[in-house]
């Protein structure tokens, strides 16, 4: 599912539209899930009316820092990406994957039937379109399908957004991830001043944007629609290159850097935690007390916590230091030798949610002058 | 079915009983645990057998009397296993806060005849005293945890208690960081997992209640939340509570005195 160019052409749509557009989903059997204010963030979350959307907040976010600031006036869509992103959608953090009874002669083995609710996003951004497409890469491509995913991923409709703004830890626009939506998406999004363009990304699209859309956009509205996402790159100030960082990390594995950020990491998972394509899990066994009925469960697990490398003999990476160059090396260099894309889409997450503010474009850019 | 029935016994110490209470509180596994395990020995719920061994004795509570000390001996020696239950048995509790003080002071101010009041200078953690087989933190422990720890015992299997940070289990729940978002001086991320994250659910930092997760780096975040601006004294009373004495949480006055001191020397103050 690589991100294509968008079909044309473009419709111009009034504001109010996007109700009409969330009722018809609505009547069509999607939940719909969109940005909504709540405990002092932009979350992803039910909604069925316009009001709903955070009209005129934007969220500040810093290294270990995210705060919201309301405007009287504004767009639906003036923030960035908050913690949130479609991973629990697809890859849910805890899921039952076999269930085993105790019967008369033995155990009986269930795989449950991976549930597919059809859910359309609204107000998806460039970079976690990215993320989707390399979640897809990980989890269907290859020999091995993951049934549940698949059943999930095939339920979205997604409604993608350019993004009018960068936040200061945004970095998509270095890693060719964004602001722009290139593809990828059912339908997308800008927000003008007063109105919405609205371009299909795909042929299910077609009958929504035709009820919403009111006209053909005029060459104006293209060419206002286009300069908004280049405003929002040219706000980013913090950068990786894709180009030269797989060999900065692997020319680098025994960097001081290691040492100095592993003082600082607290090994507390956020990152991972947060990042749109991690994808690591682990599966428990839980049982009852009597011995009749075991769950398998899958549940998020990350290369920060030590269980995650424990073999026998002990785990394989004992120390942060270890650890935190395990992930940073496996996101931004061996992933793309093990996927053929870089793991990481620029979205800033691990960035703004580390409970201490580790930048991973500042460890790299450290890194970055050789050996030292 | 196991050919035998583990024998089980609760004892108490300096505690509150909340932990026991957890026990009791599996209300609809109760029945079940009583059928799976011989509850030989729980003053709180009214079994008193004091005869012959026990495979697994679960023990609430600090040490902090000098008949305390005594007894934790006779016990150990009477319980195959021990295991201790709750933020008391396993760090002292939050009676621990007088190895910073006078507990004599202390009973001169809370006693109207204090010399009745015989205590130790400290309350200590159970494994201090004698070997511990396996710790169950949390103030008070978790239901499904103590359910964990007695279907292993059933089944004779190792415990699975994640020993990582409360962050993990507040992101897999899709819980906003109170830390980040508030810039509230929560214990989350040097915390371990066990508590379902009810503070953060309800929008409130982590106080700790399960004690240091594995490397619990004090330090950093210390750091981090001392050049936010919360007070030094403050962080030290969070840290200090229910785990105050827990190994990866005692010395967290001296840890942030040095990064105050660290902190004051990278950004002097401006000249008078």
């Amino acid at each position: 599912m690589t991100p294509a160019p968008p079909p044309g052409p473009p419709w111009w749509m009034k504001k109010p539209a996007l109700q009409t557009l969330i009722d018809r989903l609505r009547a069509d059997g999607y939940e719909v899930l969109g940005p909504r204010m709540a405990d002092g963030a932009i979350t992803l979350a039910p909604l069925t009316n316009l009001a709903h959307l955070p009209r005129g907040v934007r969220d500040d976010q810093q290294p270990g820092r995210y705060r919201l600031t309301m405007a009287d006036d504004g767009g639906y869509f003036d923030h960035v990406v908050g913690p949130h992103s479609l991973k629990p959608l697809v890859f849910p953090p805890r899921t039952t994957v076999l269930e085993v009874l105790r019967v008369r002669d033995g155990w009986e083995y269930r795989t449950p039937e991976p549930p597919q609710p059809k859910r359309a996003i609204l107000g998806v951004r460039a970079c976690d379109l990215h993320a989707l497409a390399i979640q897809d890469r990980v989890f269907l491509g290859g020999a091995y399908r993951d049934p549940e995913y698949a059943a999930r991923r095939a339920g979205l409709f997604l409604i993608a957004v350019n993004c009018s703004r960068s936040a200061p830890t945004c970095f998509c626009a270095s890693m060719n991830t964004g602001p722009a939506v290139r593809g990828g998406a059912d339908l997308i999004l800008t927000e003008l001043t007063d109105g919405f363009l609205g371009v299909a990304g795909s042929d299910r699209a077609a009958p929504y944007l035709a009820a919403v859309g009111e006209r053909p956009a005029s060459p104006e509205e293209q060419a206002e629609a286009a300069a908004i996402p280049q405003r929002a790159a040219a706000q980013q100030t913090r950068r990786i290159d894709p180009t030269t960082v797989h060999d900065t990390l692997m020319n680098n594995l025994e960097h001081r850097r290691w040492a100095d950020v592993a003082k600082r990491c607290l090994s507390c998972a956020n990152c991972t935690m947060v990042c749109p394509t991690c994808f690591c899990s682990t599966v428990n066994d839980v049982s009852d007390l009597v011995g009749t009925h075991t769950r398998r469960q899958r549940v998020w697990e990350s290369c920060f916590n030590e269980e995650h490398s424990h073999t026998a003999g002990g785990p394989v990476h004992p120390t942060t230091k270890s650890r935190y160059r395990q992930w940073l090396t496996h996101k931004l260099a061996t992933w793309i030798d093990q996927f053929g894309t870089s793991g990481c889409v620029g979205c800033g997450r691990c960035i703004t949610w580390c409970p201490v503010g580790i930048d991973i474009t500042e460890e790299v850019a450290a890194m970055e002058g050789g050996r030292v | 079915m196991p050919a035998k029935k583990p024998r089980l016994a609760v004892f108490k110490f300096a505690s509150c009983d909340g932990c026991q209470l957890s026990l009791l509180d599996c209300e609809e596994e109760l029945l079940t645990v009583a059928e799976q395990v011989e509850i030989a020995y729980f003053l709180e719920a009214g079994p008193a057998d004091t005869r012959g061994r026990y495979d697994v004795g679960l023990v609430e509570g600090s040490i902090s009397t000098p008949h305390d000390a005594e007894r934790i001996q006779a016990i150990r020696a009477q319980c195959d296993s021990l295991v201790t239950i709750g933020a008391c048995a396993t760090a002292g509790g939050i009676q621990a806060l007088r190895n910073w003080g006078d507990a004599d002071e202390f009973a001169q101010h809370v006693y109207a005849r204090p010399e009745y009041i015989r205590t130790l200078a400290t309350s200590t953690p159970i494994a201090d005293h004698v070997k511990v087989d396996f710790e169950l933190r949390g103030c008070p422990v978790n239901k499904q945890q103590l359910l964990e720890l007695i279907s292993a015992l059933v089944w004779g299997r190792t415990p699975r208690l994640p020993r990582q940070s409360v962050c993990v289990e507040c992101k897999r729940r899709q819980v906003v960081c109170v830390a980040v978002a508030r810039g509230v001086a929560c214990l989350g991320p040097v915390t371990q997992i066990g508590c379902e994250v009810i503070c953060p659910s309800y929008d409130r930092e982590c106080f700790g209640c399960f004690g240091p997760k594995e490397y619990p780096n004090l330090i950093s975040l210390g750091r981090r939340y001392q050049r936010d601006g919360h007070d030094t004294a403050h962080l030290t009373r969070l840290v200090r509570s229910f785990n105050g004495y827990a190994p990866g949480f005692r010395t967290v006055d001296k840890v942030l005195a040095k990064n105050n001191h660290a902190y004051d020397s990278q950004n002097p103050s401006p000249p008078a």
